[in-house]
């Protein structure tokens, strides 16, 4: 038996310790906003934050998670699509197919955590999540336009 | 050596149900099984008003999507299209897809349901206005015989109906039921809005199927969940065409969670347990023997060898022809002749394949992401046994299409797996190098191209000889056309209204030596396009060079009998500022090609280090699709399209070694990524008068426009791809 700290809650699970975290969200706890990509922490499908830090879950075993650190899934990231980067992609129309959005959304929160105002050089260097139909343009727009919301608000 | 068709061996699904997939014709595969059904009368709650069209009590309006969505936008723009013949309240409209089996009973009474070729709008934008314009009569006259006032005199806002006369009002939804009774009007009674009158189609409207897709509610079908699931993982021969000889089972049924390792087919086991990382735990664990066959044997450089052999055949099919080729290129002044090559390449979709089956002896019912459901229900009546009406198959959004789900051997596999545990619904998930292995890759192909001048640089012959794969023949050999595939010439075609030729020149042989190696091939977003817009795109850059000519004004010399593709060039020269003095080290490139209907150009502005380091600044690019439903979805598909045409020119090669595909996920086979995304100038210019495709032609642009400012940076001419071949230290 594992716990662990998820969106707030913490939840036993039972598993084999080398599993995937990506897994143990999807399989054993259900949330399946998270996604499988490429299974090597390639394409970033199934980023999520450990203790506000992006992590690729794929090639993450869960035994290397520990109780008290907090994970943050994309259906952790706010009530109600409230994130300004959610109401960002949504204005602007950012996801295409969206099944890399998940994780798309979970590199872009984490940026602006520690970087509320990045520059298009910074935000491009840092977001190396693969989006195969190709909506690169509209992430960027969709950060800067978060990034803006959330300092008009102070 | 011998090369085995995959097809043929394996026996895949039937092929005329596959092929509904692309740039085929259309393709009815149960027509004889429906014909002479009645349909059944309209449902009752909430009411049809007809196959388009359901309005509920609340007056929303659910409008019914026979085609994919995939990330194109499709199910937003005919969702425009019916709304705006409705004239409803686009504020209240969903949407839904019909079933496969539905379309079935009901006569296919939504057409075809298949999803590429760029064809969701432009190939049926009439009859689902149509739709839209039937259930708005209905209603209409639903009203006017409640208040016994003639129809001609009600008016329609928003999905209300007024009576001025008598200062009455009531709503679409208070109608619906009364409508749903009414004998629909006649098809050819009925005008279509001119599109200068629309007000929801025609305009940049925000997407339906975005708000799922921001917080991770939206269920692809890797994330279905059904009561009593179990879950699959999957290992097929990675040799094409290879068979199971052996498997123990042992190991893998030790493993926790694993209920049972089956055979599936002829060539692959499957594990089957509580969850997916334990099925392919355990598929890790069975010890497989394989029976590789002669494939085996083959190498890439086989296959290279084998293409390119055909570029000096005797024999070729000829796809465009003028004037007298041969004579004119032997009185030619001067000469220029370049060979190009393009290689396999995988879809790559971000969702893995997967499908979701259960099977009893009565039934058999699928969930799946899928690019054609009709196609998908023939694979699942014939892996069942059953017949195709008593199957079910329920479209899920897809994770990306691209053209690779259009195929449906993932389906096959799902209800072979899922009858070997009747009444269990097993989800088959491919892992990414389940994935990799098993694509229907982009076509092999090089082409040989040779241009005769006259003293004065005039184009006066070409030839085009292309040789490689061709997609119909490892589909559908029965749809060739004595032998000849038509598709393969797209761009480069004489007439049509799709992928027409636009260059005028007196004397011209475009062929196609057919030479199809063992890889089973597929419909890849661009398809044929692709490659023959590197060809001859490049090529003409490379003679307007060598007739001392501006590649502008090379290619409009050409093209005076091609207006529009005329245009659009002129516009991305306009927009892209060729002619003018470029930023400090940066270059420009040209192209423009037809395709899928409509007229593509791309202006494309690079920069090279001497180290050779590519960096793309700034694409402009031109769409002509005659009508624009939703302009900012067609700039979201041309930026879109760019990524995954760049990421192919720049990166994306399947080479095989010992007759298997030798990349096998994301660190081999690289995907463009956001730092190499270049700012994007979409320039959106219906001329009115067609219907032309916008998933697929600029991504054919994309890469002969780089390429060429990549030759204007550094003096070097890439001509096979991808071109991290090409050394461009300069």
């Amino acid at each position: 038996m594992t716990k662990l700290h998820v969106n707030g809650r913490v939840h036993d699970v039972q598993v084999d310790p080398d599993t995937p975290l990506l897994w143990v969200i999807r399989e054993q706890l259900g949330m399946t906003g998270t996604k499988y990509g490429c299974g090597i922490a390639q394409c970033g499908a199934c980023t999520v934050q450990i203790d506000g830090q992006a992590v690729r879950s794929c090639a993450l075993p869960v035994s290397a998670v520990t109780p008290t650190q907090k994970i943050t899934t994309i259906e952790g990231l706010s009530a109600n699509s409230a994130h300004p980067l959610q109401q960002a992609w949504v204005a602007l129309d950012v996801p295409q197919c969206g099944y890399c959005q998940s994780g798309m959304l979970m590199a872009a929160a984490t940026l602006l955590a520690s970087n509320p105002k990045p520059t298009e050089a910074e935000i491009r260097e840092n977001i190396t999540n693969i989006c195969r139909c190709g909506t690169y343009n509209r992430v960027i727009a969709g950060i800067k336009r978060a990034a803006d919301a959330t300092a008009r608000r102070g | 050596m011998t090369h085995i068709s995959p097809s043929s061996r394996r026996g895949f699904l039937k092929a005329s149900a596959a092929l509904g997939a692309f740039t085929l014709a259309i393709q009815a595969p149960f027509i004889e099984e429906a014909a002479g059904q009645t349909a059944p009368a309209a449902a009752a709650i909430p009411p049809e008003v007809n196959a388009w069209v359901v309005v509920k009590a609340d007056d929303t309006v659910v409008i019914r999507i026979a085609r994919s969505e995939m990330g194109q936008g499709t199910l937003t723009g005919l969702a425009q299209l019916v709304a705006e013949e409705l004239d409803c309240d686009w504020a209240k409209v969903t949407t839904e897809y019909p079933t496969p089996t539905d379309n079935l009973r009901r006569n296919r009474v939504w057409g075809d349901m298949s999803t590429g070729g760029s064809r969701g709008i432009r190939a049926s934008h009439d009859y689902v206005r149509r739709g839209g314009a039937a259930a708005k009569i209905m209603l209409v006259q639903a009203a006017a015989e409640a208040w016994k006032v003639p129809a001609a005199e009600l008016t329609v806002n928003k999905g209300t109906i007024s009576h001025a006369k008598t200062n009455r009002r009531t709503t679409y939804g208070k109608v619906a039921v009364a409508a749903a009774a009414i004998t629909p009007p006649a098809a050819a009674s009925i005008t279509l809005k001119d599109p200068k009158d629309w007000k929801i189609a025609g305009k940049p409207l925000p997407r339906l199927d975005t708000r799922d897709k921001v917080n991770g509610k939206q269920v692809y079908g890797a994330d279905l969940k059904l009561p009593g699931m179990l879950n699959a993982a999957i290992k097929d021969c990675p040799v094409f065409g290879g068979k199971v000889r052996s498997f123990n089972a042992a190991a893998a049924m030790a493993k926790p969670g694993v209920k049972k390792v089956v055979q599936v087919g002829e060539s692959a086991i499957a594990v089957v347990a509580d969850t997916w990382w334990q099925a392919k735990t355990g598929l890790d664990a069975v010890e497989i023997l394989w029976d590789e066959g002669p494939n085996a044997r083959i190498q890439q450089a086989d296959i290279d060898a084998m293409v390119a052999e055909g570029l000096t055949a005797t024999q070729a099919f000829i796809g465009n022809k003028a004037g007298d080729m041969a004579g004119a290129m032997a009185k030619a002044a001067s000469k220029v002749e370049a060979t190009y090559s393009f290689p396999f390449q995988n879809h790559a979709t971000m969702e893995p394949m997967n499908a979701t089956a259960v099977w009893t002896a009565e039934k058999c019912e699928v969930w799946c992401p899928t690019q054609n459901g009709d196609a998908a229900l023939a694979a699942a009546a014939a892996a069942s046994g059953h017949r195709a009406q008593q199957c079910e198959v329920h479209k899920i959004h897809l994770g990306g299409g691209f053209g690779r789900r259009g195929w449906h051997d993932y389906v096959t596999q799902a209800v072979q797996i899922a009858k070997q545990m009747p009444g269990v619904p097993v989800k088959l998930l491919w892992s990414r190098e389940e994935d990799m292995l098993h694509g229907r890759f982009h076509p092999i192909t090089q082409c040989k191209l040779t241009a005769g001048l006259d003293a004065d640089g005039k184009l006066e012959a070409l030839h085009i000889r292309i040789s490689g794969q061709s997609i119909v023949a490892g589909i559908a050999p029965n749809l060739l056309e004595n032998g000849l595939d038509s598709r393969v010439f797209q761009g480069l075609a004489q007439g049509g209204n799709e992928f027409t030729f636009g260059y005028g020149v007196p004397n011209l042989l475009v062929d196609h030596a057919m030479r199809n190696p063992h890889v089973p091939p597929g419909f890849w977003r661009g398809v044929n396009l692709n490659q023959n817009a590197v060809y001859i795109e490049c090529f003409i850059d490379e003679v307007a060079r060598a007739a001392g000519k501006d590649a502008l004004e090379f290619r409009r010399a050409l093209l005076a009998g091609a207006p529009k593709q005329l245009a659009v060039l002129n516009a991305v020269a306009d927009k892209g500022g060729w002619g003018k003095p470029a930023p400090a080290g940066h270059h420009r490139g040209l192209a423009a090609i037809m395709g899928y209907g409509s007229y593509v150009a791309a202006c494309a502005e690079v920069s090279v280090s001497r180290a050779g380091e590519v960096k793309v600044h700034k694409i402009t690019a031109a769409t002509d699709p005659g009508h624009a439903v939703n302009p900012q979805q067609i700039a979201a598909q041309v930026e879109g399209s760019f990524v995954y045409g760049l990421g192919a020119a720049f990166y994306q090669e399947c080479t095989v070694k010992d007759g298997r595909m030798e990349q096998e996920n994301f660190d081999t086979y690289q995907a463009l990524r956001m730092d190499e995304m270049p700012a994007v100038e979409s320039i959106v210019m219906p001329s009115g008068g067609f219907w032309g495709g916008v998933g697929e032609p600029t991504i054919a642009v994309a890469a002969p426009a780089v390429l060429n400012a990549i030759f204007a940076a550094t003096g070097k001419r890439v001509r096979r791809l991808p071109l991290r071949h090409t050394d461009l230290k300069h």
